[in-house]
């Protein structure tokens, strides 16, 4: 008998184009691979490829290699080696920061604090939690996006052990004062937490002057591989494991390391935080003239979130009366690339939680649109962008049935 | 669940997302079909200002308007009327929405008008699912986009009826708005459920009910088991 190999369908995928004009406008999304980490993880993908748990050379040299990754990115955020747990991406470094402490306290105490403009990943958790007896507040930030301090520390009772709150947001790029909450925390002895994923490009992440106890970022938002992240775990802060298995990472995440991931990522930590300082002056400039240049030009438009306390690389703005989601797919068009809080793009028909937590109406939250710039951005490109915005935002309203008075929409927080 | 009942809720869900579901990350391929695509980067039958919209309003036999900028979907839809075949003249539209809601309602304002008009009593026939055939298919989770034209089209003719006194002709039916936001009728919620949405989820994915009107969930949910047990039986 003879076998023949089947030939299986493989459904079609678009062939990437690349001599079209392409601004990419979605950095908080993720983030393209810088050349040198990818050289990097190339290097380690096709010669380092022993598990670094084996006994003999080929093992220990990569076991040497996570080693070395382990300590330049505890230099970094001014930890020790072994508080450095590498994960597969700041989703699952949230899921044990949450349900890893919420874990080890069960039975003990059983609140946790968090605000309403969490990533998914830390709300989803939260929601979880509540389900198998947990009890979450949800805490509001003020109409500009900024957590008040006072209204986390009133949460605070009895029992709270966990409080968590992103250091940067990922929809209006709005940075809290991780220093003061941390400082509240501490002094109660509670567990801190921050998701530092969009701020490590940006903002300072020193853990001692953050004053965290734990705090996560990922590898996909700073240049680097996507599919690895870190959590880092203060020592004495007691975690149990989402993973079991080899003991690997402290007996804190088991499964045989991501060697290529881990070094991709820590050699991406080390060119952002080396071009912090230089890439957050440039993009400040191109992001306030991106803002300033919208709100100019454009009829009823505003800005979501503080002018200033946000990301470098952040512009959140709304349309009135026009929908996000035309918006983008004009843009696409054109070369474009930005995402949208509008209903029509989340697959819950509802516009971003982000944006309606600050309390802002409806009719802001649906025509919301987010540019977030990156290393490759360039004056031009922000020219280009406030050349065709104007007529595209012009030529949906001109197709709207609305015509909404601005002046009569109130922002209800505060 | 009926064996019947399953076979058909999947081959439904199959026969949608098969079209028009498509994602590319590079801008070459699109996320919808080639013809939702077109209507929606050359729509037809539609103002180029506002202030032209505004005097048509005044010079059309029916204009029905349905959703509000809070909910994120907005329809208006304007008639003119060959009173004397009953044909439809000229449909023109408005639309805040997205690529889905605008491409449907310009594919759809080309049905109703093509071939010298379509009768009104037939054009009243056409349902939203004929309307994303129409297109070549639209995603599951945007289905309600085409909803909403076929809904403002009906509020136009009724408008025109009125109008024009045929009082007789607006649809008498048992109709009962359920979701007093987006204006959800016992109807479409019937419709849904024919169509393979059968629990409150699918429903509220193919209408968008109870979204922001939430104080009709239960009564929603009622209208499902009823329309299931209709349909589908209950073993």
């Amino acid at each position: 008998m003879k076998f023949i190999r089947k030939k299986v369908g493989v459904q079609k995928i678009a062939e990437p184009v690349f001599n079209m004009k392409k601004i990419y406008l979605d950095n908080s999304a993720t983030t393209s691979i810088n050349n040198e980490v990818k050289n990097e993880m190339d290097k380690y993908i096709s010669k380092v490829y022993g598990n670094p748990g084996s006994f003999h050379n080929v093992g220990l040299i990569a076991k040497n290699a996570v080693a070395d990754s382990r300590e330049r990115v505890s230099k970094i955020i001014g930890s020790k080696s072994s508080e450095v747990v590498f994960t597969s991406g700041g989703t699952e470094s949230i899921n044990l920061a949450i349900k890893g402490r919420a874990f080890a306290m069960q039975g003990k105490k059983k609140h946790i604090i968090t605000s309403t403009i969490e990533h998914p990943a830390v709300l989803e958790t939260c929601r979880y939690l509540e389900k198998k007896g947990f009890e979450v507040s949800y805490v509001s930030p003020g109409k500009d996006g900024l957590i008040d301090v006072d209204e986390i520390e009133k949460s605070i009772r009895e029992d709270t052990f966990l409080v968590s709150i992103i250091y940067a947001n990922n929809e209006i790029g709005v940075i809290q004062d991780i220093n003061k909450l941390s400082k509240i925390c501490n002094a109660k002895n509670i567990t801190f937490h921050t998701d530092a994923c969009q701020a490590a490009g940006y903002l300072d992440i020193d853990v001692k002057n953050l004053g965290v106890d734990m705090m996560t970022l990922n590898g996909s938002k700073i240049y680097g591989p996507k599919g690895v992240g870190l959590l880092y775990v203060k020592t004495g802060t007691l975690i149990e494991p989402l993973f079991h298995g080899g003991g690997q990472e402290m007996n804190k995440r088991a499964g045989t390391e991501n060697v290529p991931g881990i070094m991709g990522f820590a050699k991406a930590l080390e060119i952002v935080v080396d071009e912090r300082k230089s890439e957050a002056e440039r993009l400040t400039i191109l992001r306030d003239k991106l803002i300033e240049g919208i709100i100019k030009k454009i009829p009823k438009a505003k800005l979501n979130g503080h002018a200033k306390k946000r990301l470098p690389n952040n512009v959140n703005v709304s349309f009135l009366d026009v929908e996000g989601e035309a918006i983008l797919l004009y843009l696409d068009s054109k070369g474009v690339y930005a995402s949208s809080g509008s209903a029509c793009t989340s697959s819950t028909l509802d516009p971003s939680h982000v944006i309606l937590a600050m309390g802002i109406p409806y009719e802001y939250a649906h025509g919301s649109i987010r540019f977030s710039l990156g290393k490759d951005t360039t004056t031009e490109d922000i020219d280009y962008v406030l050349e065709i915005l104007p007529e595209i935002v012009e030529n949906l309203r001109n197709i709207s049935p609305f015509n909404v008075d601005e002046k009569k929409l109130e922002v209800k927080n505060e | 669940m009926s064996k019947s009942l399953k076979v058909l809720k999947d081959k439904s869900c199959s026969e949608i997302s098969d079209k028009g579901d498509g994602f590319s990350h590079d801008g070459n391929s699109w996320f919808y079909t080639d013809k939702v695509k077109e209507h929606f980067f050359h729509p037809v039958n539609i103002f180029r200002t506002t202030e032209e919209a505004k005097e048509f309003e005044k010079i059309a036999d029916g204009v029905g308007m349905v959703g509000s900028p809070a909910c994120g979907d907005g329809m208006k839809m304007f008639i003119m009327v060959d009173q004397k075949n009953d044909r439809l003249k000229e449909v023109k539209w408005q639309t805040y929405g997205c690529g889905t809601a605008i491409a449907s309602t310009s594919a759809f304002s080309v049905m109703l008008t093509k071939k010298g008009g379509m009768k009104i009593d037939d054009a009243l026939k056409i349902t939203p699912k004929e309307i994303a055939d129409f297109i070549g298919g639209i995603p599951p989770r945007k289905f309600h986009c085409s909803v909403l034209a076929d809904k403002a089209f009906r509020e136009a003719v009724n408008d025109y009826f009125r109008k024009t006194g045929q009082l007789e002709r607006i649809k008498g039916e048992k109709v009962e708005v359920v979701d007093n936001v987006l204006k959800i009728t016992t109807a479409d919620i019937e419709h849904a459920v024919l169509e393979g949405a059968i629990d409150f989820e699918a429903v509220q994915r193919k209408t968008k009910v109870g979204i922001h009107d939430k104080n009709c969930i239960p009564k929603v949910k009622e209208l499902i088991e009823k329309y299931k047990e209709k349909y589908y039986g209950d073993e």
